[in-house]
């Protein structure tokens, strides 16, 4: 069961994601990326970290792409063919492509030498606290620094992207 | 039995494609929207091996490469809205002006 | 095979399908109470004709609804035209899975185990319920924007900018209900909220935490486009809004979904500040009774609202969100915060 539910969700993922690169219109990019992130949510469900599948629903499907969706529609950006403009030769693509290839087997070769390993336990499963009290309590002790920083660096770019995309007057 | 190693595959093949559409497409935003597949296959990564080492510190990762995410998705439209305002094309050979 | 004769799962199989059922019939009843509640604040009668006090008005009107011709725009996006009204139910429906509206039952000894009164409840549930609403914009937006047309589109952006700007309201307010009970899970939040100060106050959120309940209450408002926060809607009346182009059986899924999104947001209000089903002088089984008097209270003064208040203008309407609506919530969260400390 658990196995088709990964194998579901892992299919889903790269579909998406193929058709994402692949397609056209940036419209119906924006769209298959947020199916993209739905089903790796579901594999973050499976990996036992519901506390992060729902932060990537919350933060990526439902705030993100609702920025990029908006950009989209005010920019009316159309796809590349109707553009114009200089574009780079057609073996210049090929490498580009080639080498994400290159870059895909080599990973993979990789990992196989990795040997299969299979995962423990479930650590959260017996505890007495749940996964989000446990990642609260890491998050604030071990971790204060970088949620401090994380949270200066929101805010920075939230100024920097509003002075950026002002109209100048 | 589904291991470690099939999400290291998959995480692996979704940052490939993820930088294929860097490589290949001529849209800013469907560039940024690769740049995100490649930041998701990185999250898949460390969530997988985090519950594999047991700690929760994968996830606690994942939650500061969001963030950072929405930080540079934000700021990355922002530069794409100011530049379409100058050319009118969302091709990025079009701002090749520095070039010698 | 056998596995799904299994009693229990049988059971909850039925559960889900009352369910169901019953937002579907909600929305019917809101269409209903609302014209008859608009009608005698405005001194007249409404509906009367079909039905009992014009109870069998909803279904008159689907039943119209669906003798409708279905349009749709040449130039428009086909898929996405045809998935927008049903991204907005999909999202609608889903948020309402995690909320409880009562207490283990057995059915009177019909079952074996006893069963729980919700579709299901995971210990995130507030999260889920906050995650699914923030799929409800994209609804609109892709409405809006797979008309091609100009008005919708518009419409579309100002209606998914107002909700995605009163979300950071909502969940602060949730946050602070979050800390008094310790829990992300919507059934533990109930059960903290039962029992009784000193034999007379029901331990309710919402003495703990009155702003709180009046910022949900309002961002609510705002998240399910209803007046007096509807200017997206009311372009309708001037110009046109992001379902200008649907008709028939999609109109109706738009309303649909709206009406259920205002059941569930009563819904997470009542189990929130209300004390979901706990209530005097029932007996524990039928908490659900409790419940559901506590969502139809919510339910009028939603409605009691729109008939009353004048809409707010756009601008208006943002500068209330961020300026004043946000601050807010977010000195409401730290106080709450303090307290929890300080008070042990």
């Amino acid at each position: 069961m658990e196995q088709a539910a990964f194998y579901i969700f892992a299919a889903l993922a790269v579909v998406a994601s193929l058709l994402v690169i692949g397609l056209r219109s940036p419209m119906h990019s924006v769209i298959l990326l947020i199916v993209s992130f739905g089903a790796l949510s579901g594999l973050y469900l499976l990996l036992d970290a519901p506390f992060t599948a729902v932060t990537q629903i919350i933060i990526y499907a439902g705030a993100i792409m609702v920025l990029f969706l908006f950009v989209v529609m005010l920019l009316n950006a159309h796809t590349e063919d109707d553009m114009g403009g200089p574009r780079i030769s057609g073996p210049a693509m090929g490498v580009g492509a080639l080498l994400s290839v290159l870059l895909a087997a080599e990973m993979l070769w990789a990992l196989q030498r990795l040997g299969v390993t299979g995962f423990g336990p479930d650590p959260g499963g017996s505890a007495s606290i749940s996964s989000v009290a446990r990642i609260g309590g890491a998050l604030f002790t071990t971790h204060a620094f970088a949620f401090e920083v994380t949270s200066i660096l929101i805010l920075v770019a939230m100024v920097g992207a509003v002075v950026i995309a002002r109209r100048e007057h | 039995m589904i291991s470690l190693n099939h999400y290291l595959v998959l995480s692996g093949i979704l940052f490939s494609i993820g930088t294929a559409g860097v490589f290949v497409r001529k849209n800013l935003i469907t560039i940024l929207l690769s740049i995100e597949i490649m930041l998701n296959a990185v999250n898949l990564t460390f969530v997988a091996v985090g519950r594999y080492l047991g700690t929760v510190d994968g996830q606690i990762i994942t939650f500061f490469v969001m963030t950072v995410a929405a930080a540079e998705a934000a700021v990355g439209l922002a530069l794409v809205i100011a530049l379409f305002r100058h050319r009118e094309t969302l091709i990025p050979d079009a701002f090749t002006l520095l070039k010698w | 095979m056998s596995a799904i004769f299994n009693q229990t799962v049988l059971a909850h199989f039925i559960l889900i399908f009352v369910v169901f059922q019953c937002l579907v019939l909600s929305a019917a009843f809101m269409v209903w109470m609302e014209r008859k509640v608009c009608a005698y604040i405005q001194d007249r009668v409404g509906p009367n004709r079909v039905g009992i006090e014009g109870s069998l008005q909803p279904f008159a009107d689907v039943i119209k609804l669906l003798f409708k011709e279905e349009l749709r725009p040449k130039a428009a996006d086909a898929l996405l035209f045809t998935l927008a009204p049903v991204l907005s139910a999909v999202a609608a429906f889903a948020a309402f899975s995690v909320v409880p509206f009562g207490n283990e039952t057995t059915l009177f000894g019909l079952l074996d185990q006893p069963l729980r009164l919700e579709v299901t409840d995971v210990n995130v549930a507030v999260l889920v319920i906050f995650a699914i609403t923030s799929m409800g914009v994209y609804g609109i937006v892709l409405a809006g924007w797979s008309s091609n047309s100009k008005y919708s589109l518009l419409g579309g952006l100002r209606s998914a900018a107002q909700m995605i700007s009163y979300e950071l309201a909502y969940g602060l307010s949730l946050a602070a209900v979050i800390l008094l009970a310790g829990s992300l899970s919507l059934r533990e939040i109930v059960t903290n909220q039962s029992g009784y100060w000193w034999h007379v106050i029901p331990r309710w959120y919402i003495f703990l935490q009155p702003l709180g309940f009046l910022i949900y209450m309002t961002a609510g408002v705002a998240e399910t486009n209803r007046a007096p926060f509807d200017f997206p809607e009311a372009e309708q009346e001037l110009v046109a809004g992001y379902h200008t182009e649907y008709s028939s059986m999609s109109f109706a899924m738009f309303f649909l979904a709206e009406y259920v999104n205002m059941v569930t947001v009563s819904a997470v209000a009542t189990s929130l500040f209300l004390g979901g089903w706990y209530g005097p002088f029932l007996p524990e089984w039928l908490g659900w009774v409790w419940f559901l008097i506590k969502v139809l209270l919510i339910l009028f003064f939603y409605v009691w609202m729109r008939w009353t208040l004048p809409r707010y203008r756009y601008d208006q309407l943002m500068e209330f969100g961020w300026k004043f609506l946000l601050p807010a919530a977010i000195l409401n969260l730290i106080a709450t915060a303090a307290l929890v400390i300080w008070l042990g």
